[in-house]
């Protein structure tokens, strides 16, 4: 038999799902899981429009995730009620799984996939949110798609695509004590910059990343698209496969360890060939968090915010100065001396249920000073957490334990960060405005937004820890 | 879609690095049916002060640039979330051509999907089309998609586009109907890959 050429991990999901090449490069590929949510109405109508019929709705799932509400009694404008309706009716319509608003699995959609083994290793899962890479983590080529695509892909259930590049990122040693994937991911983003990953799919490999929980590798494939690369991913192993058993969409019993055998021929060939490589060190990542309006703005929290005056580049030293204008900071502060208003906990990137442990084992016991939201990814996680007395943590501590959703992280469902208000934030974008109209947000992992509501100020959490399990 | 040849228009010296889709519209309006017209958006908070009044100091405000059918940008050009509204923005207020170093990826892809030209020059020549007196005193430049070139003043760029992306938008061709022609390809694919990754289907449906 003719042996192939080594290949990438992104080679081998790639080719598994072409359908045809066209002469120019570009690949027709298969759709395994498409996922809707409210904000996918542009899609339907597109649909609508072409008076198609969503052609696997077998592989399509509906999550209500963008627009639900996450607190009891909230009022919500006609407008957004109507999207909530709306995402429901089409579901309905097209005979599509739908976990909506009420449904005892609702959540965000990058949680709710994964933990339901609707997500699995070396298939490819797009949807309209650019989190999708999310799911890179259980081994899955993952990306997110405009409403345009959205109407493709309900359409035809494929999705045509240009090669991306190769990139991979190897974080060799140990992770320190008291660091999360969060930590990780800031990081990298401080050192590569928001621009770097272009056109390329991350595969993140090296000890470091081995290292991680599921949970941390979820966070880390999530925050890959704020590198500006198209998705990030991680071979399926021992560490996925043990997560995936049992889930209730995966494959069950001998149809498991089927799969599992193929699942295993996924890794990256020994000598395949990246088209950039990156290595870095586990131990040269401290606890990190954002001080401006772009998630490359991050620094470790024993840093100062940088001086405009001493960026050699004008172009850059004009985005710092807007930066910290729009953050009301000062160049050359400590970011242990940036106070905060408001904590916030949740979203596709950090609300699993590590997560809510990691805070909560910050909170045991103390108070906030600063009020603050606690939102579960999911149903299933809520349950659980409050299963383990968590949700007490928070309330005891002052935060509000709210419902799953998006919620503060976008600010679609009315869960904002009030104008000029200073959030410490799990999410993952610091844009002006994210979490509402003038907010100012700080980007950390759940530990320094717990310890942040603990001080009142961005705080490294390894202080509030000390002797305490996470 | 409307086939995508030449443009003439003026373009605004935006000059803003890594624009975000969150700037370009922000999340709260995103609930408006495309029939109102989403032109209204673009750019919203930044083009505004916290009184909601325009801003003197924002290109976009400039009378020069009001009727600007072009945009000129520096690096990073829509990257962040995947809403294709930050491209309805810019098409419903008239601007079918972004000129930048580089785009965030999703956005590059619903650009084209919508008739809008995002063009890539080098941050060099970025500098200098942000300073060329034609696109600084709004008297208009001119697109040419099947050259690839920009014409400003007395001075002529060569932009990049993928090869694919450039048909597109020359023949204004639907994905949808380009697709469909390959549906003998699809079923082929489907009854081979059902036999080597049975593991792909949803396991249980509840």
């Amino acid at each position: 038999m003719k042996s192939r050429a080594p290949r990438t991990i992104i080679d081998k999901i790639w080719d598994a799902h072409t359908i045809v090449q066209r002469d120019d490069g570009d690949c027709l590929l298969w759709v395994d899981r498409h996922f809707v949510h409210e904000g996918s109405h542009h899609g339907f109508a597109y649909t609508k429009a072409r008076g198609a019929q969503v052609a696997r709705p077998d592989l399509t799932f509906g999550m209500a995730d963008h627009y639900v509400p996450t607190r009891t009694g909230a009022v919500q404008p006609d407008d957004t009620r109507r999207m909530i309706r709306q995402l429901q009716e089409n579901a309905a319509q097209h005979g599509i799984t739908c976990f909506g608003e009420g449904h005892a699995r609702q959540g965000i959609a990058h949680v709710v996939a994964p933990e339901l083994g609707i997500t699995l290793p070396g298939l490819l899962i797009v949807c309209g949110d650019s989190h999708t890479s999310t799911h890179g983590a259980l081994g899955a080529y993952a990306f997110g798609i405009g409403a345009s695509e959205v109407a493709h892909v309900l359409m035809t259930q494929t999705i045509w695509q240009s090669r991306p590049k190769r990139m991979r990122l190897r974080i060799d040693g140990t992770l320190a004590p008291g660091l999360s994937a969060k930590d990780m991911a800031l990081s990298i983003i401080s050192r590569i910059g928001t621009g770097y990953a272009q056109g390329c799919a991350i595969e993140y490999a090296g000890s470091a990343v081995r290292g991680l929980s599921v949970e941390g590798r979820l966070t880390l494939c999530n925050m890959s698209i704020e590198s500006g690369s198209r998705l990030g991913l991680i071979a399926p192993d021992e560490t996925t496969f043990a997560w995936l058993r049992g889930r209730s969409y995966a494959p069950q019993g001998d149809a498991f360890d089927a799969a599992v055998a193929d699942w295993r021929q996924l890794a990256s060939d020994d000598e395949a060939v990246f088209d950039r490589e990156i290595v870095l060190d586990a131990k040269d990542i401290a606890p990190t968090a954002t001080w401006g309006t772009s998630p490359e703005h991050a620094a470790a929290i024993t840093a100062h915010i940088p001086d405009p005056a001493s960026e050699a580049d004008p172009t850059k030293a004009e985005a710092l100065r807007d930066a910290l204008a729009y953050m009301d900071l000062k160049p050359g502060m400590a970011l242990t001396d940036i106070p905060i208003d408001r904590v916030f906990i949740g979203s596709c990137t950090n609300s699993r249920i590590e997560d809510l442990r990691a805070a909560a084992a910050v909170l045991a016991g103390r108070h906030a000073i600063v009020p603050g939201l606690v939102s579960p990814g999911s149903g299933t996680v809520k349950r659980q957490a409050e299963e383990e007395g968590l949700d007490r943590i928070f309330t005891a501590a002052g935060l509000e334990w709210a419902g799953p959703g998006c919620s503060m992280c976008v600010g679609m469902n009315g869960d904002v960060v009030p104008a000029g208000e200073r959030c410490a934030s799990t999410t993952n974008r610091n844009f002006k405005g994210r979490q509402g109209k003038g907010s100012r947000t700080h980007l950390m992992s759940p530990a320094m937004v717990a310890a942040a509501a603990v001080t009142g100020h961005l705080t490294d959490p390894r202080l509030l820890t000390e002797g305490r399990q996470p | 879609m409307k086939p995508f040849t030449t443009l003439d228009a003026t373009a605004c010296p935006l000059g803003l690095t890594n624009v975000d889709t969150d700037q370009l519209i922000p999340a709260r309006f995103m609930q408006t049916p495309r029939s109102k017209g989403y032109g209204q958006f673009l750019f919203h908070d930044l083009r505004r002060d916290g009184d909601g009044q325009l801003r003197d100091d924002f290109p976009l405000n400039d009378p020069r640039y009001a009727t600007c059918g072009i945009v000129v940008a520096r690096k990073n050009f829509g990257c962040g979330s995947s809403r294709e509204a930050g491209v309805y923005v810019l098409v419903d207020q008239g601007i079918t051509c972004v000129i930048a170093p580089s785009f965030g990826d999703i956005f590059a892809a619903n650009s084209i999907k919508n008739g809008l030209l995002p063009a890539v020059l080098s941050e060099a020549d970025i500098e200098m089309l942000l300073n060329e007196p034609s696109v600084v005193e709004g008297r208009g430049i001119r697109v040419d998609l099947e050259r690839q070139q920009i014409v400003a003043g007395n001075r002529v760029f060569d932009f990049a586009i993928r090869a694919d992306w450039k048909k597109q938008l020359l023949n204004g061709w639907d994905d949808v109907d380009m697709t469909r022609s390959y549906a003998a390809q699809i079923k082929a694919f489907n009854a081979a890959d059902s036999q080597t990754r049975p593991w792909a289907q949803p396991a249980k449906q509840d």
